[in-house]
């Protein structure tokens, strides 16, 4: 048995049953941050901001909105954006947040592969956060269908169709899938739950498991150095702040992580207010209807990517290389087999191999919204070969690298 | 080393008593995702073929997906002579030739338009096209049309039953 004393306030009463000084310590005041870093560090905040802002103005959706064929479209259009105060405000909130945190997040993984931050310890890192990366593609996928419009239908007709493998024809698992011949009832209400319940729990979970990563290896930093964590917490707590290569997580660190934040905040309601149309398709404006595909059928932006890589293929080597670009990020700490944990700048050849794939995805993403006519066909396909080619050489030029 | 043997067989137990029960969970849990006996009841069509005119593209409606009936002038016929994997996938009734097929891209089931003046289907998805006998003639659609089962019945036809015309393009491959 414990042994508690009369408490002499509250926080002292709750520091005798929850330890808070000790927490405090663990995850704010001695939690250590390298001070050799930039506002690219600040990302991992915006992220946990506007995944609050997706959680806040979802709840607010979900009072309204209808989850069956008949209504869904309507408590969206109608309700939600006519008759709820303020139901416009939360759902572009929702769209626009949807739609802007893939942007931070892929700025947040080329911050991560430019600055060799999934190396030497921190490979845990990079796993969890591309299972977040996944988990995040479903959510926005069964958000998506949501609405019930012509997009939300066909988009689910199409991914869903995925499933079948190609030549395999796996119709019975897509059925299963959707639990109808097509798209109804039974695939609004299940793609409901996991958009609600069972991918934000997941998502909830994955990030704990990526904070969790970073204890341990701790935060990388501007130059890949090497910093003696316990020692320079030492030096710092010893009173020598401005020698020790380190700094507190609250309030230092989190005061600089907060001001970029809120510079964020500001273009973010920038577009939640003067420019949310990007994160709305105008076709979705139209209600389902299985009888009619539309003229286009594109994915959002974030998605465009992955479906160029898909398209210029037969449906065979299409869905195979699909897949590999889906899942070869996870790998990348263990097809880089360079030792060198610094910037890719100081890499040789990883430089390069760096910045084309930046660019080359940029391309890949620019095709997919293009019609798949010539030149963009063919301008697709030769990116989505150099993506392949490039993954394939990864290991090769990173084992030549010298060593800095 | 008494203890441990209790503890082992205790383990042990509980492990075949979760084990049971998660296989049994996950049995109902992949039962409760199947379709529905109600969706998969409401699975027949009947089509009066009487009603259809030459050279017109018409889309019913079979299972929630699209099915193309279009039936044939002599000029289409005569263009699919000589052609032996368009004339396998041709369906008599009566006198009268037809290309009935689910109106799906066989690539990702987008819904290919129907082009009059051109007389064959493209799909805005991902650019396949289709001839009027269904057959697919750009990629990236792996094959034709599917052919929905089908059972003529006189003038009528069934769609969801399997009739001996169906059963017979199965059997040789025309249709999935």
């Amino acid at each position: 048995m414990a042994n508690f004393t009369k408490a002499t306030g509250i926080k002292d009463w709750l520091d005798q049953r929850l330890a808070i000084d000790k927490v405090e310590k663990v995850m704010m005041s001695e939690y250590w941050i390298p001070k050799n870093i930039n506002f690219l560090w600040a990302m991992g905040m915006v992220l946990v901001i506007t995944f609050a802002l997706l959680v806040v103005s979802g709840i607010f959706l979900l009072m309204y909105y209808v989850p069956t064929v008949d209504e869904a479209f309507n408590s969206v259009n109608y309700t939600i954006m006519r008759e709820v105060d303020f139901g416009w405000l939360w759902r572009h909130v929702h769209g626009v947040a949807a739609s802007v945190v893939f942007l931070i997040i892929y700025i947040h993984m080329f911050t991560g592969i430019y600055y060799g931050s999934y190396k030497k310890g921190r490979e845990m890192i990079w796993i969890s956060g591309m299972l977040l990366f996944v988990a995040f593609s479903a959510e926005a996928f069964s958000g998506y269908m949501l609405p019930w419009g012509q997009m939300s239908y066909w988009a689910g007709m199409v991914i869903t169709n995925l499933f079948a493998g190609g030549s395999l024809h796996a119709d019975g698992l897509v059925e299963w899938i959707r639990g109808d011949y097509v798209p109804a009832q039974a695939f609004l209400g299940r793609f409901f739950m996991l958009h609600v319940l069972l991918i934000p729990l997941a998502i909830m979970g994955l990030i704990g498991l990526h904070f969790g990563a970073l204890r341990i290896p701790h935060v990388n930093n501007q130059e890949g150095e090497e910093i003696d964590f316990d020692k320079e917490a030492k030096k710092y707590l010893d009173g020598d702040k401005a020698g020790s290569k380190v700094m507190r997580f609250a309030n230092d660190f989190m005061s600089k992580d907060m001001m970029v934040v809120g510079v964020y905040l500001v273009f973010f309601f920038y577009l939640v207010f003067y420019n949310y149309g990007f994160a709305m398709d105008p076709v979705n404006f139209d209600p389902a209807d299985g009888l009619k595909t539309p003229a286009h059928i594109y994915p959002e932006w974030y998605f465009l990517w992955s479906y160029e890589i898909l398209r210029p293929f037969g449906i065979d080597l299409g869905l195979i290389l699909f897949a590999f670009a889906q899942v070869i990020f996870v790998l990348l700490p263990f097809l880089d087999r360079s030792p060198n944990a610094v910037p890719a700048n100081r890499r040789g050849l990883f430089a390069i191999w760096f910045w084309v794939m930046l660019v080359n995805m940029i391309v890949l993403t620019a095709m997919g919204k293009l019609p798949p006519e010539d030149p963009f066909s063919t301008i697709g396909f030769v990116s989505a070969v150099l993506f392949v080619a490039q993954w394939l050489a990864l290991p090769i030029i990173t084992s030549y690298e010298k060593k800095v | 080393m008494k203890d441990n043997s209790r503890r082992g067989f205790m383990g042990k137990a509980f492990g075949a008593v979760a084990g049971v029960g998660a296989v049994a969970s996950l049995y109902a849990m992949k039962k409760s995702w199947d379709p529905l006996p109600s969706v998969k009841a409401a699975g027949f069509t009947t089509l009066d073929m009487s009603n259809y005119e030459e050279d017109v593209m018409i889309t019913e409606k079979w299972r929630g997906k699209p099915i193309f009936v279009l039936k044939k002038s002599a000029k289409v016929m005569k263009k699919e002579e000589g052609n032996p994997e368009a004339e396998a996938r041709n369906i008599k009734v009566g006198n009268d030739n037809y290309m009935i097929a689910i109106g799906l891209c066989t690539h990702l089931g987008c819904i290919p338009a129907f082009r009059k003046e051109e007389g064959n289907f493209l799909c805005a998805c991902h650019g396949g096209m289709f001839d009027a006998s269904g057959l697919a003639i750009k990629s990236p659609p792996p094959r034709g049309f599917d052919i929905p089962p089908f059972k003529i019945d006189g003038n009528k036809l069934v769609l969801g039953e399997v009739g001996p015309e169906y059963q017979a393009m199965k059997d040789n491959g025309v249709t999935l």
